[in-house]
């Protein structure tokens, strides 16, 4: 399932709208740090909230996204991460990975989020 | 029960059996009254309604008789179950439903008695075939009933732990979660899960959790703290610390717990104004506040 | 529904199948919330395994039961290369791959119960259980 790049202004939006598979998240990645090149995007969102898992592979990935677009000059944020998803994750150890990069709430606070990055 | 004698072989038990099913079936009405009165005359049966009286007893009393049949005991698994479910919601105790199925084990037991009291062996084979029947329906139930209440303890104990930490939201986006009472591995969790619950539910920004009715602090829940936090931040919610003693942290970190992880603010007061800075919302003094009026 | 469900896995797509399935039967078991997601993420980093270091392998899920309490467990296996060394490659973030090195340990911290067997040469089997 191929995950839509929507631009907005300054920033671009990967809404992930089901599960997906190793190779659809190489290709969002591969997507979003494309554009952020061509198109000077200033941040990202990745919007996970239709994610009810997140493991090694995927964490690592949205976290090489995040690093890959900030070395371009966007910074990324990771919305939408749910209770459980966010309780599983620190059970599997994952955060300590997750530590340099950012996250909010939902799309809203995502949004926010960047609006004072880029404009405060 | 002792070897069976030669005329009561495989063939003999299995007419027997029938005989015993048509028995029960034809006499149906007559031992099922006999039952609830007895029932009713022990006090068994206070708290239920006519009608439920008339159908539960029915069923019960069905589905021995299925199982002296069938000798399958799935059904009866089944409905001891749902019998239970029903009972405990209800409050009825395990003498009502012990001793009501103890009675019916007497009233089957009996009709037995007087249909086969002409012929000794007869009524001995009779009873090898009934009564681990009786006994087998009777610890499914006592079983069930037992799996039952230890389900509505459990929920209970759980249900409890959930009102003993509140979690409050104070104003937009904030909340506070006052824990109070030892934390182990599985109310960390339930604490941490609940938490989570909650910075979704009320889009919380800032969370401040407060320890200072924790009697005791050692590296196991100062793990547990920095895994609600870490997981916390993942739901991009901050969370503030508070009430953790200078004295405590010196410890743990002795012991090597990391801290650095966690936001720490000496009371609750000051864990309030914190989050109140991260929030954005000034905090003045009432004195302030009149001189802006 | 079955007690048992196999899942073959031979391409990235079968992960998610194993964890979906995984997490349906896990809620016919009757776990919720965490636990859902949980025993699908255990799932998930014991497939990626199979993908990433044998090629191909199957996921294995079934129902237990212990007693009054039910359960399922979860075995992955493989006819890959095997671990040389399972205690290494049990520590947090041991990885001869490009991962994270979580996948194995995380499955062991996420669940109940975690057992495995492993022989070069021969493949890898890892059991991991959880308890309602
Ligand atoms: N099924 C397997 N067959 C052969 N080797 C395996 C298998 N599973 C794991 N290993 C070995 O064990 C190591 C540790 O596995 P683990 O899943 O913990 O980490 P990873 O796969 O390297 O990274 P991550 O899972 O965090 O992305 C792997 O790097 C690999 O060498
Ligand atoms: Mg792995």
């Amino acid at each position: 399932m191929r995950v839509p790049i929507l631009k907005q202004g300054d920033y671009l939006i990967a809404p992930i709208q089901s599960a997906l598979s190793d190779a659809d998240f190489l290709r969002m990645q591969n997507e979003l740090v494309d554009q952020v090149g061509k198109l000077r995007s200033r941040g990202v969102i990745v919007d996970v909230t239709a994610l009810d898992v997140m493991d090694s592979f995927a964490t690592r990935t949205l976290r090489s996204t995040a690093l890959m677009t900030r070395l371009r000059g966007a910074e990324t944020v990771i919305v939408g991460v749910q209770p459980e998803v966010a309780f599983s994750m620190v059970q599997l150890g994952l955060t300590l990975r997750m530590e340099d990069v950012e996250t909010a709430l939902d799309l809203d606070e995502g949004l926010a989020f960047l609006d004072r990055q880029t404009k405060g | 029960m002792v070897t069976q004698p030669e005329e009561w072989g495989a063939r003999s038990v299995a007419a027997l059996r029938r005989e015993l099913v048509e028995h029960f079936t034809e006499k149906r009405e007559e031992l099922r009254q006999q039952w609830v009165e007895q029932m009713t005359a022990k006090g068994l049966l206070a708290g239920l309604t006519q009608t439920e009286i008339e159908t539960e007893s029915a069923t019960i009393y069905d589905t021995c008789i299925g199982c002296l049949e069938t000798g399958q005991y799935d059904r009866a698994q089944t409905y001891a179950t749902t019998l239970a479910e029903r009972g405990v919601l209800r409050g009825m105790t395990s003498e009502q439903i012990i001793g009501g199925m103890l009675t019916l084990r007497d009233v089957y037991g009996r009709s037995l008695f007087e249909r086969y009291q002409k012929d000794m062996k007869r009524l001995s084979a009779a009873l090898d075939i009934y009564e681990p029947v009786a006994n087998k329906i009777l610890s499914i139930i006592a079983l069930a009933f037992i799996d039952e209440r230890e389900k509505v303890v459990r929920q209970q104990q759980e249900a409890i732990r959930e009102i003993s930490t509140p979690v409050l939201q104070v104003r937009n986006r904030l909340l506070i979660m006052p824990i109070i009472g030892l934390i182990d591995a599985q109310r960390a969790r339930q604490l941490t899960e609940q938490l989570l619950r909650s910075i979704r539910a009320n889009r919380a920004k800032v969370v401040v959790i407060d320890i200072t009715g924790v009697p005791t602090v050692d590296s196991k829940v100062a793990n547990n703290l920095i895994q609600t936090v870490e997981a916390s931040r993942l739901m991009g919610a901050v969370v503030i610390v508070t009430g953790l003693s200078a004295e405590v942290s010196q410890t743990l970190v002795t012991i090597g717990v990391d801290l650095s992880k966690l936001n720490t603010v000496g009371d609750l007061q000051g864990g309030i104004e914190a989050a109140d800075r991260l929030l954005g919302y000034k905090v003045i003094t009432t004195e302030q506040a009149t001189e802006i009026r | 529904m079955a007690d048992e469900m196999r899942v073959p896995i031979s391409t990235d797509a079968d992960i998610i199948t194993a964890r979906q399935k995984g997490r349906a039967l896990a809620e016919w078991v009757g776990f919720s919330g965490s636990d859902l997601t949980i025993i699908a993420s255990a799932i998930s980093e014991l497939a990626r395994n199979i993908i990433e270091y044998a090629g191909h392998g199957e996921i294995i899920i079934r129902l237990a039961e212990r007693g009054a309490r039910r359960g399922i467990v979860i075995v992955a296996r493989d006819d890959g290369p095997g671990i040389p060394d399972v205690a290494l490659a049990m520590q947090d973030g041991y990885s001869t791959g490009k991962g994270l090195g979580l996948g194995l340990p995380g499955a062991r911290r996420l669940m109940d119960e975690f057992e495995i067997v492993s022989e070069v040469g021969k493949g890898t089997t890892v059991t991991v259980g959880k308890w309602r």
